[in-house]
């Protein structure tokens, strides 16, 4: 017999319970300290710090561990915490020229000035589970050698001074900002920058691998890859000058790419850029490709009708939290519209019998 | 009691008074679908975040909220919600219709009529009308400013060429004051007539989607339809098995596997007031309420 | 400091509360609603000075009619509302007398694509006047007289809808409004 649902509090609490015993796991193992995450789980806290926009490794091991290493879920908390604070201001643009490197590696130059530096990286690991691991043993401490101050400008640089790169104009516009105002088609560069940057790393990826595969292909070496600390300045308006108010561990990426011209212009190269919070490489390449492809119109490229080429497709779908809010919420009751259609479905069914019927006599 | 640790109503003063900027000029333009600076909210886009903002940007202390999903305050996340504004809001809640001040909604309109001293706050997932003839948001805003809504007719009119009746079951799209077609977000067809002439004041909120609209009260909202396939507002074809109405909207409940099933009001409100007055239906019997 | 009292003390509440007043101004166009919690300088009212704090912040132009052009209205804003102060074209809010905010077709108007992108004109009004006017429209179940200090500009306003601006018109501690959905008619 039916009773009217009734309860939905209780429920509620009773999962929230069931949901803090689970995060907790077995009690008889020692619990995670955020502190431990932080260190130990360090490019999953820089997903977390990227995607979320907010730049602190605590809050995004604390993220980590609240949402029991769903990384979306992480994201989505830290976003949630983010709108409630407060602004006091817009930093300077970082000088990422002056970052202090771990990783440098350009693709385009055997060497280059400040020289390559592969730094923390998976990439030429051999992909074998290593079992020492799983016996809990002390790291052997990596080798060390005094950092050589030489500067390390951007390689792209080098190419601008003999004019072979488009030439970017510095701008004193304000850029827009994607979590204060709406967004609007068309979104200028620097809104589609800050989307792609805390966007989805998988639906970056999938967009950059898209137009390697030739949708929208615009055939991007990596001029440079570089990972490190850059200062964080901002000016104080009462002293008059800026103040260093911190650091960010930053991965920035540009690409060369196919080149432009005409019969009147030289051929240029032309850029593509990505910035992520933290060590994120895979991120930050993708960025840089995505960018590029959506900047086929102002570099007077045919539209091919390629997703990556789509502002408003890869703007308004490349969000985790937005498209698992959407996708999730058809988990939430539905009956009222669903009997809507059922109730049409079977009349539509009934008149489509009755008029089946009337043709029959 | 309130969490201190929160603004009232959760939101900080800056970002309610953009809400309520949007807000306004939803009212000045009514269907009008205003771009506003939606905030990431502490529950997941699509489970009612544009509703949440709203209502907090229009809630005082003196309210008393209501909280509705599929017509019911009881669904998990309509107590959620509810939750969260007596815990950021330390506002009074009720689940009566006629003692609430503001009622945010999803799917439904309640049954019983509402006054001029009640705002009814719709979430809303999907704002446009269009996106599902156009997913292009340039384009259908195009559309909107030249009023050209052919492709809604051609595609309310391809539905009864093929079924003999517009195949539109909920989230019905209607005109509003003879100039913008409008969603009015998932309700059913049923719920359609009242929104037009209403004396509330009606808020759609869309977080996700980042637009606010609005029906001033007493505003003209037309379904649309052609002369000769006029408008329907239809429901199941029983009366409410638990108080007998037969006039409101109805939910199907299964009862087992051979079949059998019941109809039961949506608005559960609505539903326990009639049968507190002593209002039957088929399935219940006379002591129990 | 006495020209930086008059702001709304508890924040969140007031404002609250003068932000329903504000939408069934504007949701109900002719209809007077209270708008109580503001003390700013004269000649601004209190109806005005709760309007300006309830929407208006350093996020918002607003314009000052040369009839509430004053050192002590413009600390006061800059104090409260930190409000930046612009000529009329660029302005999201406008605040003066009627004769002090012409020419009208001066403020933003919206565009086809984006008609919320209008200007919103806080009307100060002197006093009480005899209704000269029949208001129509949404928000308005059959009709409602109202005083309007001009029949053809705003006959003018609706004619452009959606275009349009919208006017809240303060006086003491009351408001109405005048969206530009409403249609209007002389008495």
């Amino acid at each position: 017999m039916y009773v009217a649902t009734k309860g939905g509090e209780r429920a509620i609490d009773a999962a929230h319970d069931w949901l803090a015993e689970a995060r907790r796991g077995d009690p008889a193992i020692p619990e995670l300290s955020v502190a431990q995450i932080r260190e130990q789980m360090s490019l999953a806290v820089n997903r977390v710090m990227a995607e979320g926009s907010l730049y602190d490794p605590d809050l995004a091991a604390l993220a980590i561990k609240q949402a029991r290493g769903d990384l979306i879920e992480a994201i989505f908390l830290i976003r949630a915490y983010r709108t409630t604070l407060p602004r006091f201001g817009a930093s300077l643009p970082v000088e990422t020229g002056a970052m202090a490197i771990t990783r440098r590696i350009s693709a385009t130059f055997k060497d280059v000035p400040g020289g390559q530096v592969l730094g923390p990286t998976f990439d030429y690991t051999h992909r074998l589970l290593d079992f020492k691991l799983a016996a809990e043993g002390e790291v052997q401490q990596a080798g060390r050698k005094p950092a050589d101050d030489q500067p390390a400008p951007h390689v792209l640089a080098l190419l601008d001074r003999d004019g072979l790169m488009e030439p970017l104009a510095p701008s004193a516009a304000v850029p827009g900002d994607l979590t204060r105002e709406p967004l609007e088609m068309p979104a200028d560069r620097p809104l589609r920058l800050q989307a792609l940057s805390r966007g989805d790393e998988g639906f970056v990826l999938s967009m950059a691998y898209s137009t390697q595969r030739g949708y929208g292909r615009t055939h991007a070496f990596v001029g440079e890859l570089r990972i490190g600390s850059c200062a964080v300045e901002m000016e104080i308006p009462e002293l008059g000058f800026s103040v260093e108010i911190g650091t960010v561990e930053l991965s920035e990426c540009e690409t060369v790419n196919q080149f432009t011209g005409s019969k009147t212009e030289p051929a240029q190269f032309t850029r593509g850029y990505g910035l992520v919070f933290g060590q994120n490489e895979r991120k930050s390449i993708s960025m840089s490709l995505v960018d590029r492809a959506l900047r086929w119109e102002e570099l007077g490229e045919e539209d091919t009708g390629a997703p990556a080429q789509d502002a408003e497709f890869v703007l308004y779908h490349c969000d985790n939290i937005q498209a698992t809010g959407f996708l999730e919420h058809i988990k939430l009751p539905h009956y009222v519209d669903f009997q809507s259609e059922l109730e049409l479905i079977r009349r539509l069914r009934k008149a489509a019998g009755a008029s089946e019927r009337e043709a029959a006599e | 009691m309130t969490d201190q640790a929160y603004n009232f109503a959760y939101l900080d003063e800056a970002t309610k008074r953009m809400i309520r900027r949007a807000l306004l000029k939803g009212i000045a333009v009514p269907g009008y679908q205003v771009p506003f600076a939606s905030r990431e909210m502490p529950m997941p886009y699509g489970w009612g975040t544009g509703g949440v903002q709203v209502t907090a940007a229009c809630l005082t202390p003196e309210d008393t909220l209501k909280v509705i999903d599929q017509g019911a305050d009881d669904t998990t996340n309509a107590v959620s919600i509810r939750k969260f504004f007596e815990r950021t809001g330390g506002v009074k809640t009720t689940t009566h219709t006629a003692e609430a001040s503001l009622i945010q909604t999803r799917h439904r309109i309640p049954e019983e009529p509402l006054r001029a001293d009640q705002i009814l706050v719709y979430q809303v997932p999907i704002p446009e009308p269009l996106r599902f003839l156009e997913p292009r948001e340039s384009e259908t805003r195009k559309m909107h400013s030249l009023e050209e809504y052919g492709l809604m007719h051609v595609k309310l009119y391809e539905d009864i060429a093929r079924h003999g009746e517009i195949s539109t079951a909920y989230a019905y799209p209607v005109k509003v004051e003879g100039r913008y077609v409008m969603d009015p977000s998932p309700i059913p067809k049923f719920d359609n007539p009242k929104l037009g002439g209403s004396p509330a004041i009606q808020l759609f909120g869309a977080g996700r989607e980042q637009r606010i609209y609005a029906l001033p009260p007493f505003t003209q909202v037309v379904s649309l339809d052609f002369e000769d396939h006029p408008f329907m507002a239809s429901k199941a074809d029983h009366d409410c098995d638990l108080c007998g109405c037969s006039t409101s909207y109805l939910d199907e409940v299964i009862t087992d596997d051979r079949g059998g099933r019941m109809f039961v009001c949506s608005d559960t409100d609505f539903c326990e007031a009639r049968r507190a007055q002593g209002h039957r239906g088929r399935l219940s019997p006379e002591e129990a309420v | 400091m006495s020209d930086l009292s008059g702001g709304f003390a508890e924040v969140a509440q007031q404002s609250a509360r003068a932000f329903r007043a504000v939408l069934n101004a504007m949701a109900r166009p002719g209809q007077l609603q209270q708008l109580e919690g503001a003390a700013p300088p004269a000649p601004l009212s209190p109806a005005a000075g709760a309007v300006l704090l309830t929407l208006v912040d350093q996020s918002t132009r607003l314009h000052l009619a040369p009839s509430h052009d004053t050192p002590e209205i413009r600390n006061w804003i800059a104090f409260h509302c930190g409000a930046p102060l612009s000529g009329a074209e660029e302005a999201a809010f406008a605040l003066g007398a009627w004769e002090a905010l012409q020419p009208v077709a001066r403020f933003a108007m919206g565009t086809p694509d984006y008609p919320d992108r209008a200007a919103t004109l806080i009307v100060e009004e002197a006093g009480s006047n005899p209704p000269n006017a029949r208001l129509s429209g949404p928000g308005i179940e059959t009709q409602v007289k109202a005083y309007l200090p001009d029949i053809a500009a705003f006959q003018a306003n609706h004619a452009g809808f959606p275009l349009g601006f919208d006017c809240l018109f303060t006086a003491r501690d009351t408001v109405f409004g005048l969206p530009r959905s409403s249609n209007v008619e002389a008495l």
